[in-house]
């Protein structure tokens, strides 16, 4: 006792906070940045009802921008998969028989600037069509088959758009054909309206991404308000703004983080639920495509952006009310 | 250790808390401060802790003025000052051990040293045996004793009490008095503020006595 004090009234200048310096050692500064942060955790999990709710809102409003990004990436997936195939499909007269339309085939197939041809006879694409369409009944009432024969034309792959175009109009030109058709055409619009889509997301999640900084602002501000007494005291026995600001900037990391996990589980819930369902639509395009969970980047990158903005949230509420408490 | 010198505190309304106060408590010196409540007991001690600053005059604590520190100042020398409250002001959801080492953990002392002075501190004022309890159980002259042993597990050089005894009755007003001196005679500086004349009139030390803001009695006997 009597060193100790003796000891600062000969060294009156030199402040409280370098006096244990010495005793701090190497690991000192994260064993107590590591206490606070179980701390903070354990007052959360005192609180833990309503600490739960606002995690869960956090989640929700992390789980909507999060969802419609991985439904929007894999339509973009679909719709790059389908631009490697782009096809022309020529639609035979209805008067070209079987055998003329698999000769047409054959010669198609040794011109230039075509990698593939296929060729779908009436009987064919009436059985698919019965098959997938769920009209077999109202298929068998009627007294020939209306579907023409069809010709589908893969071109090469390297083929640049022009080339594309201009065997389109020499296909065109055949006299066995009826119509030609490009299918790439809808593919680009489908490019486009996921590029609206796109932006749209991006939108809602910079408005919800601002919603959950409120949430978490608010939360510990009432968390503030709540500890006001606390505060007092210590900054009365020498806490630096430092020392107070740090278990609330923690709240708001596990708030951000439970929110963000929260978020994750909603997502690959909703994804799961949707499997089934997406499977039987891509089975009726004739395509395996599955629906995916969410990626370890994507996990990543919500874990952080939950984790960003719980501590931006924390550090807006505790520059905005900390000061004002002071003692009186 | 306190210096005032011509000191003097204007409140915004225009009315005069204190002034022209000039006094020298000398380190290892204990002293009471005296008056009727609204003297100005309570505006010198926040002076002291720079929960207010003065209007005029000077302040030196441990040779440092206090007019020439800024918001970042404050606390380094709130750690030099072990402060203790009539209404103990301690925190009622953590244990008696946890309120007691508040104060090292805000200057991050490593653990095992914390475990130490937390003990050596609770032993001092005779409540080892309760540090997992928490303060709500405890009577009252126990509480401020927490408190007693929360303001000095720092070893700071000079203690500061507002009222200690305020809420207590004679016989534990006076052990806690006991407690000051024991700390005065390792070399503390101590100034306490009270308006317990019968008990104070008891002891052998210096009486500061403050009337409407001004500083009429300053000896070792009072006579009011």
């Amino acid at each position: 006792m009597k060193s100790g004090s003796s000891k600062r009234v000969a060294k009156p200048s030199r402040s409280g906070a370098s006096r244990h310096a010495g005793r701090r050692g190497p690991g000192g500064y994260l064993e107590r940045h590591l206490q606070v942060l179980v701390h903070s955790l354990g007052q959360l999990n005192r609180a833990s009802l309503s600490a739960l709710i606002t995690a869960a809102v956090i989640g929700i409003a992390l789980a909507l921008p999060a969802g419609l990004y991985v439904l929007v990436d894999h339509a973009r997936q679909l719709g790059g998969h389908w631009n490697e195939t782009t096809q022309i499909s020529l639609f035979l007269k209805q008067d070209i028989d079987t055998g003329r339309g698999e000769a047409l085939a054959d010669t198609l197939a040794d011109k230039a600037g075509i990698a593939a041809v296929e060729y779908v006879s009436p009987q064919q694409a009436l059985d698919e069509f019965r098959e997938f369409s769920g009209f077999g009944d109202v298929l068998d009432t009627l007294e020939s088959n209306p579907l023409p024969g069809v010709i589908v034309v893969q071109p090469d792959a390297s083929s640049p758009p022009e080339a594309i175009q201009s065997l389109l109009e020499q296909l065109q030109a055949l006299p066995e054909v009826d119509i030609a058709q490009l299918d790439m055409e809808w593919v680009k619009r489908l490019h486009t309206i996921i590029d609206i889509i796109q932006r749209a997301v991006i939108t809602i999640a910079v408005l919800l991404a601002l919603a959950v900084l409120l949430i978490v602002g608010n939360t510990i501000r009432l968390d503030i308000e709540n500890r006001r007494e606390e505060i007092v005291i210590t900054k009365l026995i020498g806490a630096t703004d430092g020392f107070i600001r740090r278990p609330f900037l923690y709240t708001g990391f596990w708030y951000g983080l439970a929110g963000a996990v929260i978020a994750l589980l909603l997502v690959n819930v909703s994804l799961a639920l949707l499997q089934q369902p997406v499977r039987r639509l891509a089975g009726l395009y004739g395509s395996d495509f599955q629906l995916g969970f969410t990626t370890p980047g994507m996990v990543m990158l919500l874990l952080f952006a939950g984790i960003v903005l719980g501590l931006l949230g924390a550090l807006l509420a505790v520059s905005r009310h900390l000061r004002a408490i002071e003692p009186e | 250790m306190i210096l005032f010198d011509k000191v003097s505190k204007r409140y915004p309304g225009g009315q005069e808390a204190l002034s022209a106060i000039s006094f020298h408590l000398k380190p290892g010196e204990m002293a009471f401060l005296t008056g009727h409540s609204g003297a100005g007991k309570s505006s010198l001690l926040k002076l002291i802790t720079l929960i207010e600053r003065a209007s005029g005059g000077q302040i030196l604590i441990n040779g440092q003025n206090l007019a020439r520190l800024g918001r970042r100042g404050i606390p380094p020398l709130r750690r030099n000052i072990g402060i203790i409250f009539q209404d103990y002001r301690l925190l009622h959801d953590r244990t008696v051990f946890d309120n007691v080492a508040l104060p090292l953990i805000i200057t991050g002392l490593q653990r095992r040293d914390v475990v130490r002075r937390v003990r050596a501190s609770l032993d001092m004022v005779g409540l080892l045996n309760k540090e997992k309890r928490y303060p709500i159980t405890l009577s009252g002259g126990e509480q401020q004793r927490i408190g007693i042993a929360r303001a000095v597990v720092n070893k700071p050089p000079l203690l500061l009490a507002d009222e200690p005894t305020g809420n207590l009755d004679p016989e534990l007003s006076r052990e806690i008095m006991g407690l000051f001196e024991l700390f005065n005679q390792v070399g503390v500086s101590v100034l306490i503020a009270s308006h317990d004349l019968e008990l104070i009139s008891q002891l052998p030390y210096r009486v500061l006595t403050l009337d409407k803001g001004r500083l009429i009695h300053d000896g070792e006997v009072t006579d009011s």
